[in-house]
């Protein structure tokens, strides 16, 4: 009951201050649709167009982060082992980790067409370069004292392998997967602005050039919730999966 | 008390490291032999080399002249026959108390069947008092208790050497005293050769047959100390006179080498 009221006060004291906004006269209101216009208006898409939109979106940052994570998590697994290898290749995956994926959609364009497949590499390589990063900063702090011990048991590479480093990546693994999940999504409006025609960043773009604010409203909130509900149902899995890890973050 | 056969023999071991300014001689020509079932510390200023002649043993090192042999021959690498006990435990976090036991069981170079490993479980938290937290996750577990774990997953191999590199550095005084009894007690039960390093010269007098006090960097043998208690010891042995004249000699010894190892470094920085 408590906790409940806990979750949902801040969320009731944003919807307080996006009211108080509306009708404090700082701003002129018809550039802050109230939330109930919003509401009404999400209602209203939900028996049109959203379903589709959210559809296409959730599934775009899916195959982008799978995609991603599939080559991030042995690409963050070799660098983090392996210390040489990362002196060399640390300042090359920094070089690229920087570059915002909006500036190279003029590229992608030019290399993949306007298609899904443009949408989905610009996700893929959000996705990777977030995901490779948690996995081998996370895999190069693991102690190696457990492979030690596990020689002195008379384990064999291969199974200190598979006993003790990928239960140890496992719950780098699953950071990995969050951030690039996080990092996709607000990647997401970039990747449709390559002549999407459905898609959550569709939607406020369309929404945009019509100057309708309150399907822009709807758009973005709809983008937060639903990364805020994958982040949560990735959390309840890092705790079934690493139970034996102290903090869960 | 060493009559048994030689089994760990140091032959002229020396070792050295690469380091920015050359070649560091860290263990300079160590010579001495271990028994079976004897109980051996190593005593010296800390720093010193002892862990470097340990890990040589344990087979994470190569000598850099000299030999090492185990029951005569050489040492190819770590293997489940020498059980090594870290001061920082090592316990696997991801595995509860009983699993981090059976672990060595599940190997390849080890395996056994579901109710061995069973078996075998039990009968080691028993010992080191673990029964009650048997699917407990290491976390959870006081210092004192990952040590006890560390000794039980150890024993659960059966190695027949145990190397043990400051096992107790890390515990309270109460907790250290009380697992240096259950380790006499384990020992009594199912003997080992043993090799322990340790900084502290009751501990050494208190559990071992004989004692090897090094030398500051590069650590030679300083000298060899038989110590004449009969097993089993008791907590008593501390306050018995022969103990406080055998301590006040080692002391001796190591603080001696502790100010030649002041004195390197002085001359280093100044």
């Amino acid at each position: 009951m408590r906790r409940t009221a806990l979750i949902l006060a801040p969320w009731l004291l944003l919807l307080c201050a996006w009211y108080a906004l509306h009708y404090s006269g700082l701003v002129n209101p018809a550039l802050v649709p109230t939330p109930h216009e919003v509401a009404v208006r999400f209602v209203e898409l939900m028996r049109d167009r959203l379903p589709l939109d959210i559809l296409m979106s959730t599934r775009r940052v899916f195959v982008g982060v799978i995609c991603g994570i599939v080559l991030a998590v042995p690409v963050g697994f070799v660098l983090g082992w392996y210390r040489t290898i990362r002196t060399f290749i640390d300042p090359v995956i920094n070089f690229f980790r920087a570059l915002p994926p909006i500036a190279l959609i003029p590229l992608v364009i030019v290399y993949f067409g306007v298609d899904e497949l443009a949408k989905t590499v610009i996700l893929f390589y959000a996705s990777f370069f977030a995901g490779v990063i948690v996995m081998y900063e996370g895999i190069s702090q693991i102690s190696p004292i457990y492979v030690r011990v596990a020689r002195t048991l008379g384990a064999t590479d291969f199974e200190i392998f598979r006993k003790v480093i990928v239960p140890m990546a496992v719950p780098h693994m699953l950071t990995a997967l969050r951030v690039a999940l996080g990092v996709a999504w607000a990647t997401l409006v970039a990747s449709e602005l390559i002549a999407a025609q459905q898609g959550l960043g569709a939607l406020i773009q369309n929404a945009g050039s019509f100057f309708q604010l309150d399907i822009i409203y709807v758009g973005i909130i709809c983008i937060g919730f639903i990364a805020l509900l994958m982040d949560l149902a990735l959390r309840m899995a890092t705790r079934r999966f690493v139970s034996w890890q102290e903090r869960i973050v | 008390m060493t009559t048994g056969r030689v089994r760990i023999a140091f032959d002229r071991l020396s070792v050295s490291f690469p380091t920015a300014r050359g070649r560091m001689l860290v263990v300079d020509d160590v010579s001495y032999a271990i028994h079976d079932r004897e109980f051996v510390s190593v005593i010296g200023p800390s720093g010193c080399g002892k862990t470097t002649t340990m890990n040589i043993v344990a087979g994470f090192m190569q000598p850099s002249s000299g030999a090492v042999t185990l029951d005569g021959k050489p040492i190819a690498g770590p293997g489940p026959d020498r059980g090594v006990i870290f001061q920082e435990y090592g316990i696997f976090p991801w595995l509860t108390v009983k699993q981090n036991i059976a672990f060595g069981l599940t190997l390849g170079a080890n395996r056994q069947g579901a109710a061995v490993r069973e078996e075998v479980c039990q009968r080691y938290m028993r010992l080191m008092g673990l029964s009650d937290f048997a699917d407990a996750w290491p976390r959870m577990l006081s210092g004192g208790m990952r040590q006890r774990l560390a000794l039980a997953r150890a024993y659960a191999v059966k190695p027949q050497f145990l190397l043990m590199d400051e096992p107790f550095g890390a515990l309270d005084a109460q907790t250290r005293s009380a697992m240096q009894d259950l380790l006499l007690q384990v020992l009594a039960a199912e003997g080992k050769t043993v090799m322990l390093i340790t900084h502290s010269v009751e501990e050494a007098i208190y559990l071992s047959n004989r004692i090897v006090v090094m030398t500051a960097r590069p650590t030679r043998i300083r000298e060899i100390i038989d110590v004449p208690f009969a097993y089993p010891r008791t907590d008593a042995l501390h306050e018995s006179k022969e103990f406080g004249e055998l301590r006040s000699h080692v002391r001796d010894l190591v603080m001696q080498e502790y100010a030649v190892q002041a004195k390197q470094s002085e001359n280093v920085s100044g």
